[in-house]
């Protein structure tokens, strides 16, 4: 603990000092809460019963978590499939470009249109987000193996199936899991993108609401709770890393 | 005699967008069993080339590679090899690499932990087994590399530039330990052929020192290296030693032009 508060103080320091300098401004300038709310009022809004808050952030993680193994299962997959099979790779990786090249937020409607409202088409939006660069580094790093490793092999006689067991998968770990961190923020960005399009539950409704009512306190509280997810799923990324891969070089 | 590498004028040319280039031509040459033959030549003779080709791991363009009586047309299998970086896998422990070759051959690696334990011994790395490549030195992945290349005992080794990498002090203290594993001395050691581009190297590990020209490779001459095995560390200061590493240095002046 004592080590963790002084390799963050930089951060820590700087974080007290702007809510600080925001608090200050607030009531200096005598801003109208509805314009900017001072940040004791946020606190107070997150805490307070006027929201069912418990609800709300249930839905938004589980889409959250939702989108994010989706794009992790599938990106994984497609990665695999295009580093194990040349005539897959050419099937495959035009088509995926394409996807990538559509704006998904714009396909958010049709989702909502084709699926209804709920969980499940944010999360779909959010693994649309999310899953590209999961393929694309599962596909490098399956690729980036030293030659002579694959002549080890080659001279004992071993299977393809083998080799990605042994040698191919276990290399595109770090390449995957810096893939995930990307996964992770886009997840978070295509659950709201969902919610604000259509939705009746949900944080990014929360914030739609506030809209109406100039409960800008709340919509701020929400955009709290939204950060804490992040965050959270963010952090259990990295935790996976050093765990999975604690061999790799670390870049957060 | 009956050799077990058998090349009989091997040539490659490799066909690139901007034309083809010649990297080997007309080599032949034996290798018996049991004996340990090191091919010196400059950077681009194709030394690694032709070692790849006697592995099977590229086919020849011209020619024919023949070991233990049989014909090369695919990746040898009782084979070791070690490479000028040790390609170790960095999320292996030192024993899981050494344990790899069983694993790739499909093997039960369990049954061979007992023999990689005590190869580590060998090149003096029983205290390492359960580290992490990255907590190794060079010198130690390197003889890592060797121990994983010994773990099937293959009666052949195949081994380019492998201390190419190293300082000259660690480079020396594995040639001596190279020639304790191979087992000077043992009527039925392994046979190796071992690329370098050190003469005093090739001279000091080897039965025969085969001189390649430059580009595209060819023999120029096989030096005989009769200095008496076990070879130690006053084996480089005698005086046939210096003398068979100027014949092989003057081999090689020769088959270069000048100016290059």
């Amino acid at each position: 603990m004592d080590r963790w508060l002084t390799r963050n103080a930089p951060a820590i320091v700087l974080f007290v000092a702007l809510v600080g300098a925001w608090q200050v401004a607030v009531s200096a300038f005598g801003m109208r809460e509805y314009i900017l709310p001072s940040p004791l009022v946020v606190l107070r809004a997150l805490g307070g019963s006027e929201i069912p808050w418990a609800g709300h952030l249930w839905i938004t993680t589980l889409e959250i978590v939702g989108a994010f193994v989706l794009a992790g299962v599938v990106g994984v997959a497609l990665g695999i499939a295009i580093a194990w099979s040349p005539v897959l790779a050419k099937a495959l990786v035009p088509f995926l470009v394409f996807v990538n090249t559509l704006p998904k937020v714009a396909v958010a409607p049709l989702f909502l249109l084709w699926l209804g409202y709920g969980v499940v088409p944010n999360m779909l939006i959010g693994a649309l987000i999310g899953f590209f660069p999961v393929v694309i580094n599962t596909a490098v790093g399956l690729t980036q193996v030293d030659e002579e490793m694959l002549d080890l092999g080659r001279v004992f006689n071993a299977p393809k199936w083998r080799v990605f067991a042994k040698i191919r998968i276990p290399n595109a770990y770090p390449y995957i899991l810096s893939a995930l961190k990307v996964t992770a923020t886009a997840a978070v960005v295509g659950a709201i993108v969902g919610e604000f399009v259509a939705s009746q539950k949900g944080l990014g409704y929360v914030i739609i609401t506030t809209q109406g009512s100039m409960n800008t306190p709340v919509a701020f509280a929400a955009l709290v709770w939204i950060s804490v997810i992040g965050l959270a799923v963010y952090g259990a990324v990295v935790l996976a890393a050093r765990w999975i891969a604690p061999w790799a070089e670390t870049s957060e | 005699m009956s050799d077990l590498i058998v090349l009989d004028r091997v040539g490659m040319v490799y066909t690139t967008a901007s034309g083809s280039v010649e990297a080997l031509r007309e080599i032949s040459l034996g290798v018996g069993a049991g004996e340990f033959a090191a091919l010196v030549g400059p950077s681009g003779c194709g030394k690694s080339t032709l070692l790849r080709i006697i592995a099977g791991l590229r086919p020849a363009t011209s020619g024919a590679v023949a070991v233990a009586g049989r014909p090369v047309d695919g990746p040898l299998h009782a084979v070791g090899m070690v490479f000028q970086v040790p390609v170790l896998l960095k999320w292996r422990r030192v024993l899981d690499n050494v344990l790899l070759p069983a694993e790739l051959a499909g093997l039960d690696s369990r049954r061979h932990e007992h023999r990689a334990r005590e190869l580590l011994r060998l090149v003096g790395l029983d205290g390492f087994a359960d580290k992490y490549p990255r907590e190794l030195s060079g010198g130690m992945q390197q003889r890592a590399a060797l121990c994983r290349a010994l773990l099937l005992d293959p009666p052949l080794l195949l081994m380019d530039e492998p201390f190419g990498a190293l300082d000259a002090m660690t480079r020396d203290e594995l040639n001596l330990e190279l020639l304790r594993v191979w087992g000077e001395g043992n009527q039925r050691r392994k046979t190796i052929v071992f690329v370098t581009h050190s003469i005093p190297e090739a001279v000091f590990l080897a039965d025969r020192v085969v001189v390649l020209t430059p580009r595209p490779g060819r023999v120029a001459s096989i030096v005989p290296v009769s200095l008496p095995r076990p070879r130690t560390v006053a084996s480089r200061a005698s005086g046939d030693f210096g003398a068979l590493t100027l014949q092989i240095h003057e081999s090689l002046t020769r088959a270069q032009p000048p100016g290059r």
